[in-house]
């Protein structure tokens, strides 16, 4: 080095401009070679899962108290969103189908809506923000203050305890919570209904159970758990592989949300493919 | 200094010393250009406490997370109870490690557990079907050891630094372990309290027979826990001996420690 007197946190800044200015230099292949690099890590990553979750020790303890945290605690706000939801989309839709006329289709056509799309999938993206942030921002950290190491060295697979626990959980949770956001939300619905009208309970929900096929149901509950198993195994990825620094647990925490959210979009469009096929 | 200061040191000390539990063997590591471990020879007797100095950045840290494969070696040879570190897999390694007992420099309590969870958590791994009452004696027994009864159901973020340090050493001793390392235990400590734990390393290595591997800038400390003292510079062991033979050494960059 050209200046001796360089300390050592100058030196850091100096290295990384060089650095920097390499990077944007070679932007254009840098930055497909970290997409793959993220790519292939993150496979492994998920390679990893299922190597584990079959091999003892089974953390079960640890895992009924994270189905609790990431179940119970989220019912709060997903009761609410499913309730608004369920609201809104039927005042919404009420002039639209009063002028064709079919106003008396609202309660169905909003059921239709809720249980195929917009439960699971509002669900799942409010558990991304909550769940998955949270799981990201907690073991990244667990990793800067090298309580992950402690616990390797003290003998245990954190692998195991911390990422198969929380994956285990949120793909068993968000089913459920799916399943009470349409309950709650057809409620919303209910009350969206008498708001301009006066339908009975038993009315409104009878000509909800005559409009509903079981390929409306089905389709939709299963593809919850890959929802959940995504949002848990993208918050693991981000907060287990973070930087170390306080900065690695806020962009753990924020990639946890971003990645999350797009995977559940993307796995939404492979089922719906999936499901017209079968149809078909 | 680039060459080593002690040549075969394994050869040398086998049979004079008692049985050896760790060695390691032209070790090196390097991250990215930053070639931090170059060429580390040592060997740690069955309970002898061996203390290492070197400046801030030498690579101590690094060196202790090699011995329990946080951090891997790029070359040289590990030894730990007779066990070659590098061939060591999946649940030799987790049996090998619940023998050693790591102190970090951090502390690395798991702060969303009580102080109690902190120490019933290696003990519920590693001992599965422990009954309750065994369970609580111990950590009881393990926190009255460093002083901090009182704290038991508290979370770690309300402890005070010394504290903290405490329950972390706390939560490494309560499984006994055959090996301790030590990352700077009395760093950031009051010197009343740096006593206490510099006692409180000695007593341990009495009672369980303990060998030990301490990093510390502590020279109070040093004097009170070495049997034998390391120095790293460069990379490297740039100098060895007991407390005193450093302390009188001609070698200006060794004084420069004890002043
Ligand atoms: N995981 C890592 N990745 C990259 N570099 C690392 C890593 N761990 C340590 N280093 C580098 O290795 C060098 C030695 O670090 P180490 O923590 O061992 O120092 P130390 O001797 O323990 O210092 P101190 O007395 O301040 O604790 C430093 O330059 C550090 O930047
Ligand atoms: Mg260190």
């Amino acid at each position: 080095m050209e200046e001796p007197i360089l300390n050592q946190s100058q030196a850091e800044r100096h290295d990384a401009k060089i650095i920097s200015e390499v990077v944007s230099e070679t932007i254009s292949t840098s930055v497909i070679d970290k997409f793959f690099l993220e790519v292939a890590s993150f496979s492994i990553f998920t390679l990893r899962f299922f190597k584990d979750v079959f091999r003892p020790p089974y953390e079960l303890n640890e895992l009924a108290k994270q189905a609790f945290l990431i179940g119970y605690k989220s019912l709060p706000l997903v009761g609410i969103t499913g309730f608004i939801i369920g609201l809104v989309l039927t005042i919404q839709s009420r002039p639209t189908l009063a002028n064709f006329g079919a106003e008396s289709w609202l309660p169905a056509m909003v059921a239709v809506s809720i249980i195929r799309e917009i439960g699971p999938v509002i669900t799942a993206l409010i558990f991304a923000g909550k769940v998955g942030s949270g799981i990201g921002a907690e073991l990244a950290s667990m990793n800067v203050t090298e309580q992950i190491d402690a616990m390797q060295v003290s003998g245990t697979n954190p692998f195991n305890y911390l990422v198969v626990t929380r994956v285990l959980s949120t793909t068993l949770m968000l089913p459920l919570l799916v399943v009470y956001a349409d309950v709650i939300g057809l409620f919303g619905s209910f009350v969206g209904v008498n708001l301009s009208g006066d339908v009975t309970v038993y009315l409104f929900f009878s000509q909800i159970f005559q409009s509903l096929e079981f390929q409306d149901v089905f389709p939709a509950i299963i593809k919850t758990f890959f929802f959940g198993f995504a949002v848990g195994l993208v918050g693991c990825y981000q907060g287990y592989n973070s930087n170390k620094g306080t900065e690695g647990v806020g962009k753990a925490a924020n990639s946890a949300v971003v990645f999350a959210s797009l995977m559940v979009f993307i796995i939404d469009v492979i089922a719906v493919q999936i499901t017209n096929l079968l149809q078909n | 200094m680039s060459t080593n200061a002690i040549p075969m040191a394994l050869e040398r000390d086998d049979k004079q010393n008692g049985l050896v539990v760790v060695a390691m063997e032209h070790l090196k590591k390097s991250f990215g250009n930053n070639h931090v471990l170059q060429d580390i020879n040592l060997v740690v007797h069955k309970g002898e406490n061996l203390v290492v100095l070197g400046k801030s950045g030498t690579g101590k840290s690094v060196l202790i997370k090699c011995i329990v494969g946080l951090i891997e070696l790029d070359e040289g040879k590990l030894v730990i109870l007779e066990q070659d570190m590098s061939a060591l897999k999946g649940n030799d390694l987790i049996e090998l490690r619940k023998k050693i007992g790591f102190l970090f420099q951090s502390g690395a309590l798991y702060d969303s557990m009580t102080v109690r969870e902190n120490l019933e958590f290696p003990l519920r791994r590693q001992l599965r079907s422990l009954p309750k009452a065994k369970l609580d004696s111990l950590v009881e027994e393990a926190l009255h050891n460093v002083g901090l009864d009182t704290s038991i159901d508290i979370m770690p973020a309300e402890l005070s630094g010394g504290m903290r340090k405490r329950l972390g050493l706390a939560r490494t001793l309560i499984l006994k372990p055959e090996i301790m390392l030590y990352d700077e235990p009395t760093t950031g400590l009051d010197p009343i309290t740096s006593k206490e734990i510099s006692s409180l390393i000695l007593e341990v290595q009495k009672i369980y027979n303990t060998s030990s591997i301490i990093i510390t800038h502590d020279m109070e400390c040093a004097r009170r826990t070495a049997n034998r003292i390391i120095v790293i510079k460069d990379g490297v062991c740039a100098a060895e001996g007991s407390y005193d033979d450093l302390a009188h050494s001609k070698d200006p960059w060794i004084q420069s420690f004890f002043e």
